[in-house]
């Protein structure tokens, strides 16, 4: 087994579906010989080359509509929107286009492409670079949305999204790519909708996604020395949503907290909540509780984002502070 | 002047296909006084020479990308009038069975890739579709076709640029009817040809054509999508044209001067084409034969548009993913 990086990851996963189809493209702005502002395509324009690793201008437009064109005419599109605030300026082509077209053309086209995007913050970017998008995407019909949190899983789940013949939005935490994990030999592929419990305790469960499930994690560690014995699990896709797991391991603990890099409205875990809330209120022996990013623009100095998103301590007390009260 | 066989039944073909653009387009909006026909419409009374010369020069294996005002361009690629009508009127034997409705016409199978509603986006759609061609080697164009009110939105200009720089098998045709909904462009655009004159920029050839002459726009379309084909690029064709009616079926179109009304009027495509075709020797009754056969088309599609059922609860949740269903959770 060797250990890569998440951005490594990034590359390892596209190159393994290049290698084995063809129609499998890849446009985006600095994705070639630049390998990408993240580095997350590095080696990809010299293994596959100019035609199949595409630069692009910055059209973001341009770039998800031909990737839609092109999905819609037999090629699997990988395209890349630098950092996912830029969603907005080209969200018609992704919301009202792309999303909707299968529906409305009583399924006479299909969309088999990937929207890769680099996502959240911890990167002191401010608050034009650094959001967490993922609701954006989650809240609209005909998406599929996809958030790994290690190495491993941007394979696996990478593979399986290029696989899937729907549109999935792929959300890389900026502030993971550094990270490592062990990379098992050979193919990885995972199954879209699936979450997994990286964690199992008795006490609470911890249901987390993207950057936020190292920290889940770091919290749980934490807690045990408390004597608070954590379940965390790794939620990995909003779009298909693997409610049975999360229901099944909030239903062991009887008590639930998300931990959500979004902003507080209309995060995801409001979502989970409610579905945990309709079907598994008896199994409950606490209040759901959400911890997010408070409802505001994210800052740019460390010392006031730092306080922003969800830390370990933050994660800590309140879970503290909740089964204690 | 006469002209050959070959000649006189392709002309004959363009005659025939405006007449049916036109009558299928008055039936629509007789349906719609009967509110058979719901929702909102955009027809393209005035429009048909630009429909019909376009797809004439194209190819089965070519691709259309229309916008909301696209029922021409529809039935111009062969696609029958009965599911069309019967998309517009909500029916289960509907063109999309009634999931699009008018502003989203699309028939795959005849190169029909979709009817686009928010501006500007097809632009680039469409490249991705000449990507896909290019990349795969077929040889097969994709055709744009877009109102010059779309000239002023972001995504027109990045389409050109990416087409151009990728040297892209798309041809963008810009039906210039005079008004951006109810304002007239010229008033808000800063050049006067808003498509042509912005083509220079990307490095393409201006080409305009009167929109009204279906001859006209046959050969500029033929050039421009033999170019394509041949790996020569891009091209952009402005083609001046009228809209009959307003905007949408909310429309009147009031803000139109009456004396330029008038004036489109009396250079209506199809009275002028038929006036050529009897001066290059087709006969009165030809044309005749032609309206008539038209007529019972649209009677027929109307009959069987009016007799399709309302699309049953089971295609609600239908076909929001390639598996055929709407599942978002287990």
């Amino acid at each position: 087994m060797a250990q890569l990086t998440f951005r490594e990851a990034i590359a390892h996963g596209l190159a393994q579906e290049m290698r084995r189809d063809p129609s499998v493209v890849m446009i985006g702005e600095d994705i070639g010989a630049a390998g990408g502002v993240f580095k997350g395509t590095v080696g990809l324009f010299e293994e596959f080359g100019p035609v199949r690793v595409r630069d692009t201008p910055i059209s973001e437009q341009a770039i998800l509509g031909a990737a839609m064109g092109a999905a819609m005419t037999g090629l699997r599109p990988v395209a890349e929107v630098m950092f996912s605030d830029f969603f907005a300026v080209c969200w018609d082509i992704v919301a009202n286009e792309i999303a909707k077209s299968r529906y409305m053309t009583n399924g006479q086209v299909s969309f088999p492409l990937v929207i890769r995007s680099g996502n959240g913050g911890g990167l002191r970017f401010g608050a034009q670079h650094s959001q967490s998008v993922e609701n954006w995407a989650m809240m609209v019909p005909g998406l599929k949305v996809v958030v790994p949190s290690n190495a491993r899983d941007v394979i696996g789940l990478m593979a399986a999204a290029i696989r899937d013949p729907d549109p999935v939005i792929f959300l890389e935490a900026k502030a993971l790519y550094p990270t490592k994990s062990e990379i098992p030999e050979g193919e990885i592929l995972d199954t879209l909708g699936t979450a997994t419990v990286p964690r199992s305790g008795a006490d609470a469960t911890l249901v987390a996604l993207g950057a936020m499930v190292p920290r889940a994690l770091a919290a749980a560690e934490e807690l045990a020395e408390q004597g608070i014995d954590c379940t965390v699990v790794d939620v990995r896709s909003l779009v298909p949503l693997d409610t049975q797991t999360i229901l099944r391991e909030v239903s062991a603990t009887g008590r639930m907290f998300t931990v959500e890099e979004n902003p507080r409205l209309c995060g995801w875990g409001a979502e989970l909540s409610s579905i945990v809330t309709e079907e598994a209120f008896y199994d409950l022996d606490g209040p759901i509780v959400r911890i997010t990013t408070p409802h505001i623009p994210l800052p740019a100095a460390d010392a006031l984002e730092d306080l922003a998103i969800p830390s370990v301590e933050r994660i800590v007390e309140t879970v503290v502070k909740s089964m204690n009260s | 002047m006469t002209m050959t066989t070959s000649h006189i039944t392709a002309k004959l073909e363009l005659y025939r296909v405006q007449v049916a653009l036109r009558e299928f387009e008055r039936r629509a909006h007789d349906l719609f006084l009967e509110n058979l026909v719901k929702g909102t419409s955009h027809l393209g009374l005035g429009q048909e020479a630009v429909a019909a010369g376009v797809a004439a020069a194209m190819r089965p294996t070519d691709w259309t990308f229309a916008t909301y005002r696209g029922h021409n361009h529809t039935l111009a690629r062969g696609v029958p009038m009965t599911p069309v009508l019967a998309e517009l009127m909500g029916r289960s034997n509907g063109l999309m069975a009634g999931k699009g409705g008018s502003m989203h016409l699309t028939s795959v199978e005849h190169g029909m890739m979709g009817s686009y509603a928010i501006i500007g986006a097809h632009l680039v759609i469409a490249c991705g579709a000449a990507w896909s061609a290019q990349y795969r080697g077929t040889d097969q164009v994709a055709v744009c076709f877009f109102g010059d009110g779309t000239t002023n939105i972001g995504a027109f200009h990045e389409a050109l640029n990416f087409a151009a720089i990728w040297k892209l098998p798309v041809v963008f045709v810009c039906e210039n009817n005079l008004y951006m909904e109810y304002t007239r462009t010229s008033d808000i655009t800063a050049v006067e040809h808003p498509a042509a004159d912005r083509a220079r920029a990307y490095g393409l050839e201006p080409i305009i054509v009167d929109g009204n002459d279906v001859d006209a726009v046959f050969e500029v379309a033929s050039t421009a999508i033999d170019r394509a084909r041949a790996g020569e690029g891009p091209s952009m064709i402005e083609a001046k044209t009228y809209r009959h009616g307003g905007h949408s079926r909310a429309d009147p179109g009031k803000y139109r001067p009456d004396e330029e009304v008038k004036a489109w009027l009396a250079r209506d495509p199809i009275p002028m084409y038929h006036s050529r075709l009897l001066a290059e020797g087709a006969s009165e009754e030809q044309l005749v034969a032609i309206h008539h056969a038209v007529m019972a088309e649209v009677d027929l599609a109307t009959e069987e548009a009016k007799a399709g059922t309302p699309p049953g609860p089971e295609l609600l949740m239908k076909d929001v993913w390639a598996d055929g269903g709407s599942q978002w959770r287990n």
